[in-house]
């Protein structure tokens, strides 16, 4: 070893680390986003082609039918419906964890019971990381799919429980950093934590998907940095780091967006809190409206502000949205879109819904910079979002979402909300806006209702 | 590499990071995760070496189930994230 091509698969690996971090940087801004896919690709297939040229490999057949068949399963994974990329992005979650699990399992079984102290460590934060991630993405992503319930699961004691599995693999992790010889003491420590993946994600409810799919991100990319430490590799000890910091950004933006620390999201399930809250609502009424009424509304609206949430993106509904914004501009109502920053189930999903239906990115507008907007808004348009709209939030210090930033929209001069019934969202939160004088409550599908407002004002058009 | 090497090397590529991600705005998260996936799918790397190596059954075996799983992460996360980013256009400047 130490030879000349030792140096040269170095300086390969140099580049591509260069190029991944101009990928993450050209990603800031959506003029120079591709750039950034293309230096990410270039930078991966420079490290993929200079490690299959190097390094001993004695045995290219295995390594050839596992890149053909990882390409056949991810080709169909990259052209899935825009609708389910959360659900994506928390399989391949999965699937970066698996890999780094199952190189790390392989190793130690290569070199115990010669591990340094230091290595076991790291092989035991890559494996209990990875494992952990493994099977907490693949519940979310179950959950996400709507293949496992989506309301949270409690019980007594859970955080006792879950705490303890953490704990006693970090005991295990530790006994092996003292005796790496071991063997049948290893396998406990990727049992443990996969148990552990599932309990921890057991009681998430869907709105806090955001916040989790974040952590489990960051999560993949600490194992996979521990996994470079293993390896003694620069590259994947950046890429892991890269990925580890961006997914505990994104935790903590998502966090804040919901007023809630790390903890209160994996220790407390929402959704328990509100039964007081739903039985007094009954007095209280609402006004409801039609489509026609609807569209003569925004019709005469000068400014229009729609608020997209996860029930728009359930609805399918974003292409009917589409239309009724080009109707709006076109007789010159000014439409702008709010989006809260959990909206959805994954950091920034209304952005990639609505730019799928083809509406210009600089009229999705982040909630800090449209709050101010509200007062001089005509029409606040409300779609399948619910709790990122409640002013008990600002107002109420008992509500359970009180402290959480909103969107202002019962400063606007009319409100509509677009909602299937009565009923309180997914946290179980009832609404004050509803029972606002200037709301008006559309009752009906979201793809319908908007669908038929599109109809009153193309059809209207000609009277 | 020593430790107190790779130990550098982590701590700058985790401000590197903080410093280049905290800058992107919201309009992209959903392709920046989809995106840092694909990249952190480099993993592909170590397994690839794993199963090259032939030295055991049981770690060829572990190596490609990584290489497959890791390779869908690379493909179909570049592929993805590009499809998004196709989507995004700004609003022309007529005004019809």
């Amino acid at each position: 070893m130490g030879s000349v091509s030792d140096n040269a698969i170095e300086v390969v690996y140099l580049v591509a680390s260069a190029l991944f971090i101009l990928s993450l940087k050209w990603m800031s801004s959506p003029a120079t986003a591709r750039r950034g896919v293309l230096a990410g690709e270039t930078g991966m297939v420079l490290a993929i082609g200079g490690t299959l040229l190097h390094h001993g490999i004695v045995e290219y057949r295995w390594i050839a039918i596992a890149l053909v068949l990882g390409i056949m399963i991810g080709v169909p994974l990259g052209m899935v419906q825009m609708t389910a990329v959360p659900q994506r992005t928390a399989l391949s979650h999965a699937a970066g964890a698996l890999c780094v699990t199952l190189v790390g399992t392989a190793e130690f079984y290569l070199r115990s019971p010669d591990v340094p102290r230091f290595m076991m460590a790291v092989l035991s934060a890559e494996v209990i990381f990875g494992a952990l991630t493994f099977t907490g993405s693949l519940m979310a992503a179950g959950k996400l799919q709507e293949i496992l319930p989506q309301r949270p699961i409690t019980y007594r004691g859970q955080n006792l429980v879950n705490l303890s599995l953490l704990g006693i693999a970090v005991a295990l992790a530790t006994y092996l950093v003292l005796h790496p010889g071991a063997k049948q003491v290893f396998p406990w420590m990727v049992v443990i934590p996969l148990v552990f993946g599932v309990l921890m994600v057991i009681p998430i409810g869907g709105a806090d998907m955001p916040t989790v799919i974040s952590l489990l991100n960051s999560y993949a990319g600490l194992s996979a940095a521990a996994m470079g430490f293993v390896l003694d590799s620069r590259l994947l000890i950046i890429a892991g780091a890269l990925d580890g910091s961006s997914g505990f950004i994104l935790s903590v933006i998502m966090s804040k967006a919901m007023n809630r620390s790390f903890t209160n999201v994996l220790f407390g399930a929402f959704g328990q809190v509100q039964t007081s809250v739903a039985q007094e609502q009954e007095a209280k009424t609402v006004r409801s409206a039609t489509a026609e009424e609807a569209a003569s509304i925004l019709e005469a609206a000068n400014k229009v502000v729609i608020v997209p949430g996860y029930g728009m993106a359930v609805a399918q509904a974003q292409h009917k949205v589409r239309e009724l914004y080009d109707l709006l501009t076109k007789r010159g109502v000014d439409v702008c879109f709010a989006i809260h920053p959990v909206a959805g189930r994954m950091p920034g999903h209304m952005n990639v819904l609505l730019a799928e239906a083809d509406i210009p990115y600089d009229k999705l507008i982040d909630m800090d910079d449209v709050n101010g907007d509200f007062p001089q808004t005509d029409v606040a348009l409300v779609i399948g979002a619910n709790d990122v709209t409640n002013p008990a939030a600002r107002s109420d210090t008992s509500s359970p979402i009180y402290g959480m930033p909103i969107l202002d929209v019962d400063k606007a001069r009319t409100i509509m909300v677009i909602k299937r019934s009565m009923s309180p969202g997914f946290a179980g939160i009832d609404n004050p806006l509803y029972y606002l004088e200037k709301t008006l409550m559309l009752f009906g599908d979201a793809r319908g209702f908007v669908g038929d407002i599109v109809q009153e004002l193309a059809g209207g058009r000609g009277e | 590499m020593s430790l107190i090497d790779a130990l550098y090397t982590f701590m700058l590529a985790g401000f590197i990071g903080f410093e280049v991600i905290r800058r992107i705005s919201p309009l992209l998260h959903t392709p920046l995760m989809s995106l840092t996936n694909a990249l952190d799918a480099i993993a592909v790397v170590g397994a690839i070496v794993l199963v090259g190596k032939r030295e055991s059954t049981f770690s060829t075996v572990l190596g490609t189930v990584a290489i497959i799983a890791a390779t869908s992460n690379v493909v179909g996360g570049f592929l993805i994230t590009d499809r998004m980013l196709r989507m995004f256009k700004q609003s022309r400047p007529t005004k019809g």
